[in-house]
């Protein structure tokens, strides 16, 4: 299992392994969204926590088919499946290096863009504290649908629609919590129902995504 | 004709999208029917002649 | 009569649907214009929101049925998963379009009727967001079922996005109601007597309701026939082209 994890991250920091892009489109998302909405600091300030949500969100998904896209190419895959490991462990791994490639980088990264944005003081602990707790539910959700298109030609865009309506209670409890943090509110609530998606789809979805594994190697 | 007041162009419009997006959805359908129904006879027939 | 199963028998399924179909079809056709036309000719203004109450004969049942559509498609899909019979698969598959059809009227008429009583044509309110998640649900679902070729790997994949997509439905419902209390008012139909629309709004309400779930039921017989005929062809040609 170890194994297969350190192969799963080497191949993603090795060159084209797409680690770093992730993070390149989350800076060009903090950097287009002045431009787009101007200047102003106090709009920005408001709107940080938000804008910091859905570019992580974003930058997520933007890596999702690469989880099994190159190891269904080289047939690596299939190799997997007959490997003594439930598919289940598999799945979990992958969903565990892709957090650790592109959700990890996030949430350290999104403290720099937060000044950027000029995000209020207050609003650096909460913020950090729901993307730690958010991102890797959005991996694991991401992970199942990279599992559901793995066989697909053109799945980019059919991942990103199905993924996308996954992520809805996610986003919303993660930046909830960041805005209320700013404003000072008791972020409790919306601090347990992120925790409780995130234990919930890292301890359930495995097993949907297996079998959805399963169903497109057959 | 009932009288509708002021409120005339939204409720006459709901009702002219809705009604015209559920013909829609049953024309589809029944089309879709119809060409099924034919592809397979077509096909069942060749069948048979071939044995 | 034996076991409810033998219906998942295509063949079965054809005949007896296409006895049933003539009737279901003339019962929702008398159904859904006599509770339109009662509503919308016979029934009084509201006295608060004057004419634009008749627009609750399309709203309520088409947001009722998007509803039931997609609870159809998840029973649907567990007997596909669990059972294995091919019909019940296709009728979750025939059921999408009309679900996603039903959606976005309800949308619709919710916007027209927003516009002059909220004075807004959309607002991010608790209900119409989930409605706008529920119809993002049924896209993706139909272009799961579009994108695969294998029949049956498709039928496996969308039952288990059905699945998953109901519990994050479900969640993101909560979520939403958590997230912005809303201008919707409560519900308009219920066992309880005090909150109930009045009578003369609910008659009709009831037959036009009746009337949308036997459009439904015709639909989706008719729909899974389609579906039934159209893998029978293709099997069919594949046969040809082997031998």
């Amino acid at each position: 299992m170890i194994a297969l994890l350190i192969r799963d991250l080497r191949l993603a920091v090795r060159a084209g392994g797409g680690f770093g892009l992730g993070l390149a489109f989350f800076l060009i998302v903090v950097v287009l969204v002045p431009f787009g909405v101007g200047p102003n600091s106090g709009l920005l300030s408001k709107i940080a926590p938000g804008i910091l949500w859905v570019g992580a969100l974003l930058a997520c998904l933007l890596s999702l088919d690469r989880i099994f896209a190159l190891d269904w190419e080289d047939g690596s895959l299939d190799l997997l499946a007959t490997a003594p490991l439930p598919m289940e462990a598999i799945v979990s791994i992958k969903a565990l290096a892709h957090w650790l490639t592109t959700g990890l980088p996030l949430v350290l990264a999104a403290p720099v863009f937060g000044l950027l944005l000029s995000l209020p003081e207050a609003g650096y602990q909460p913020l950090l504290i729901s993307l730690l707790l958010g991102t890797p539910a959005l991996s694991v959700i991401g992970t199942f649908g990279a599992a559901l298109t793995v066989g697909l030609k053109r799945g980019g865009l059919l991942l990103s629609l199905l993924v996308l309506p996954l992520y809805v209670p996610t986003l919303i409890f993660g930046a909830e919590m960041a805005r209320r943090g700013i404003e000072g509110l008791e972020t409790t609530t919306p601090l347990m129902m992120l925790a409780g998606i995130t234990c919930g789809a890292i301890a359930l979805l495995p097993f949907a995504s297996a079998a959805v594994l399963r169903v497109n190697l057959r | 004709m009932p009288e509708l007041g002021k409120y005339a162009g939204a409720v006459l419009s709901s009702y002219a999208v809705s009604i015209a997006l559920i013909v829609a959805l049953v024309v589809v359908s029944v089309i879709q029917s119809r060409r099924a129904k034919a592809a397979l006879n077509d096909v069942e027939k060749r069948s048979k002649r071939n044995g | 009569m034996g076991s409810i199963w033998e219906y998942a028998n295509p063949r079965k399924f054809i005949a007896t649907t296409d006895k049933l179909l003539p009737w279901v079809s003339a019962l929702a056709v008398v159904a859904l214009a006599g509770g339109l036309i009662w509503g919308f000719f016979f029934t009084p203004e509201d006295y608060r929101q004057g004419a634009t109450v008749k627009i609750i004969y399309l709203h309520v049942p088409a947001a009722l049925m998007a509803i039931n559509a997609w609870m159809m498609m998840l029973v649907a899909s567990l007997i596909w998963i669990v059972r294995r019979h091919h019909v019940s698969a296709l009728a979750a598959r025939a059921a999408a379009p009309i679900g996603a059809t039903m959606t976005v009227i309800a949308l619709i008429t919710g916007a027209i009727w927003g516009q002059p009583m909220w004075g807004t044509w959309w607002e991010w309110d608790p209900r119409l967001t989930s409605f706008l998640i529920l119809f993002l649900f049924y896209l993706g679902y139909m272009a799961l079922w579009a994108a695969v070729e294998d029949d049956d790997t498709a039928a496996d994949l969308t039952s288990v996005l059905c699945l998953v997509g109901s519990v994050f439905a479900i969640l993101s419902r909560y979520a939403v109601n958590f997230w912005n209390q809303g201008l919707h008012q409560g519900a308009s139909l219920s066992l309880d007597k005090q909150e109930n629309v009045a009578d003369v709004f609910y008659y009709p309400l009831l037959v036009s309701i009746a009337g949308f779930v036997l459009l439904f039921v015709a639909l989706v017989f008719l729909r899974t026939q389609t579906e039934i005929r159209a893998r029978r062809t293709r099997a069919l040609l594949a046969r040809e082209r082997v031998s």
